[in-house]
């Protein structure tokens, strides 16, 4: 798939843009600040309603406006299909698919597949194991958008769930009987939940281990081979997937009774899928702490690919988004990954200056300055 | 900034829920440009409505007398309970003329974040009507969202040693919506095909 229009009014630094746009590579070359990052996270939005940068949509609509609206065409199979966002922060974002409102702006989720690299993405390897959980659930979510809704459900329970167990904290210092009657109902409540998105993740784990695997070694011969490891809070060490969904209810059900107690004294939920990790080796080492500067981009990059891969295997290529990522990088590694990339079916790529943009990866060239994008 | 008796007013408005200061402030206008027999019979209506409607001592439904009409009309069937969190569920369900029993209404669900434990709700209410043993099913129609869920969960748990015939709402409902917004035929179907409850 490719996008083949972007138009933006009032998004970000953008008053109002149009650009067309063309399968195979495009680059955006301007200084820093003039609105680069704001053009990939726009295409980022249309595929998954959420932005890369920030967790709030308000930052997304320009200094002074109400509401800022993406308009993306996007070439499927031959055919197009253009999706309209209009974002409301603070009230429900509306979504139009080929100028006709749809119920609910979810309905638009994934009809649009991207990946995007960015500078970022070394705290994938270097990051807080949120970062990590969210590279796992982005990639649920864009290869099957039902996991919006699963991810969503989990989410709303475990924030009840917390504030039950906050009060019930309460009245256990002050040596009241906590209420806990209803517990047991949130418990089974996070249970399932957690289990449909452990079960997901944990699957993806698998499929994801042989690609990252291949890729590093497309990437670096130093270090590895990489080994992804999902440790999860309820989970033993022996206790090794495949698991089914029931196994996993159960074992997340019992996780919750054994740290019951310490649940009432921290006022917090301390098991299932907000709690987990995911451990990155490389071969018996942990890469955090361990993996030089080359090798943890390598690894960044390298989950980057097989998700890539991944979307790519279940249908056509996502769109490739390389945001200012090469400047990060080695010779021998831009080199590198401009070769794995530069076949897709439509890659951008940002950069600040044209030096850094691998000589492999020349297509359409954008200038992109003081909000505006013209077409070299 | 209006003066006084305007500015009052689109105050007063603005906090009924799904009112925002741009419609308080319309709607004031309106008002203030309304013949004054229409306003007066507003401002009755809304009198009254304090005045002489309180909540049905049986189910909780709004009523005029001390029980509502569907507890008060012999033709209902009194064996079968349908519990649900608002007088407006009753309305929705009523309309879909599939239920011939009695209603419950809670008065919310079940939500920590808000505060809502099974104390807020009247759920000893219902146990005691539960108690005298000639009721034989209860129908939990609380919203489709989480916590109408366990809510309903929360209820099965608690009846079940009764023995009672427990039975949720078919899907088909809209997740994570309210009972209310659902149609007549959706909801009249998930009526027909409620399951049972197994805790
Ligand atoms: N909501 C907004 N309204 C107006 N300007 C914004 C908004 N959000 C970001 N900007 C501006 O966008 C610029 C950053 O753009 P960005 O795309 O990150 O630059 P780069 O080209 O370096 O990637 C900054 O100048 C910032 O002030
Ligand atoms: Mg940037
Ligand atoms: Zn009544």
């Amino acid at each position: 798939m490719y996008v083949s229009h972007l138009q933006l009014t009032d998004y970000r630094s953008y008053a109002e843009v149009h650009i067309e746009l063309e399968p195979g590579i495009s680059t955006f070359v301007g200084p820093n600040g003039q609105g680069k990052t704001n053009l990939v996270e726009a295409i980022g939005y249309v595929a998954a309603q959420s932005s890369h940068r920030v967790a709030t949509d308000s930052p997304l609509v320009r200094k002074g406006a109400q509401r800022a609206i993406v308009r993306a065409a996007i070439v499927k199979d031959g055919r197009q299909a253009v999706v309209d966002l209009e974002i409301n922060p603070g009230k429900a974002n509306r979504a139009r698919l080929n100028r006709a409102p749809v119920p609910r702006p979810r309905e638009v989720v994934g009809l649009l597949r991207t990946v995007l690299f960015a500078p970022e993405d070394l705290a994938l390897v270097k990051g807080d194991p949120g970062e990590r959980r969210r590279f796992l659930d982005e990639l649920l979510v864009a290869r099957a958008p039902r996991m919006a809704g699963v991810r969503a459900d989990y989410e709303r329970v475990l924030k009840q769930r917390n504030a039950l167990l906050k009060s019930a904290s309460a009245q256990f210092f002050k040596r009241a009987e906590p209420d806990l009657s209803t517990l047991e109902v949130w418990n089974e409540h996070l249970a399932v939940a957690g289990a449909e998105l452990l079960a997901a993740r944990l699957a993806l784990v698998g499929e994801l281990q042989p690609l990252v695997a291949k890729s590093y070694g497309e990437l670096t011969s130093s270090g590895g081979p990489p080994v992804l490891q999902y440790r999860s809070s309820a989970l033993a060490e022996s206790e090794h997937p495949p698991l089914d969904r029931a196994q996993l209810v159960d074992i997340l059900r019992g996780a919750l009774a054994e740290v019951h107690v310490q649940e009432l004294q921290r006022g917090v939920s301390l098991v299932g899928p907000h709690r987990d990790d995911l451990h990155l080796r490389l071969d018996e080492l942990p890469a955090k702490g361990y993996a030089s500067q080359g090798e943890s981009w390598s690894y960044a990059l390298a989950l980057r690919l097989a998700g890539f891969e991944l979307l790519r295997a279940d249908g056509d290529d996502p769109v490739l988004l390389l945001d200012d990522v090469f400047a990060e990088l080695d010779s021998e590694r831009r080199r590198r990954l401009a070769e794995h990339v530069r076949h897709a079916e439509q890659v951008l790529v940002s950069a600040a200056v044209d030096a850094d943009i691998p000589p492999e990866l020349q297509g359409a060239r954008f200038s992109v300055r003081e909000g505006g994008v013209e077409r070299a | 900034m209006y003066e006084g008796a305007v500015q009052n007013l689109i105050d007063e408005l603005g906090r009924l829920p799904g009112v925002g200061p741009k419609s308080a402030q319309r709607i004031a206008f309106h008002l203030l440009a309304a013949e004054t027999a229409d306003v007066k019979r507003l401002a009755n209506a809304l009198v009254e409505v304090k005045e002489r409607v309180r909540f049905c001592s049986v189910c909780g439904n709004v009523a005029e007398e001390s029980e509502c009409r569907i507890c008060r009309d012999p033709r209902r069937d009194t064996a079968v309970i349908c519990v649900v969190e608002e007088s407006k569920d009753v309305v929705a369900i009523e309309r879909t003329r599939e239920f011939r029993g009695r209603y419950h209404v809670l008065g919310g669900a079940i939500s920590p974040i808000e505060g809502v434990g099974p104390d807020d709700l009247r759920i000893k209410e219902l146990m005691t009507r539960l108690a005298d043993g000639q009721i034989t099913e209860l129908i939990l129609a609380t919203d489709p969202n989480l916590e109408g869920e366990a809510t309903a969960t929360y209820l099965a748990r608690l009846v079940k040693p009764m023995g009672l015939k427990v039975t949720r709402l078919a899907s088909g409902l809209p997740v994570g919506g309210d009972l209310e917004y659902a149609d007549e035929v959706t909801l009249g179907r998930a009526f027909e095909g409620r399951r049972s409850l197994e805790f």
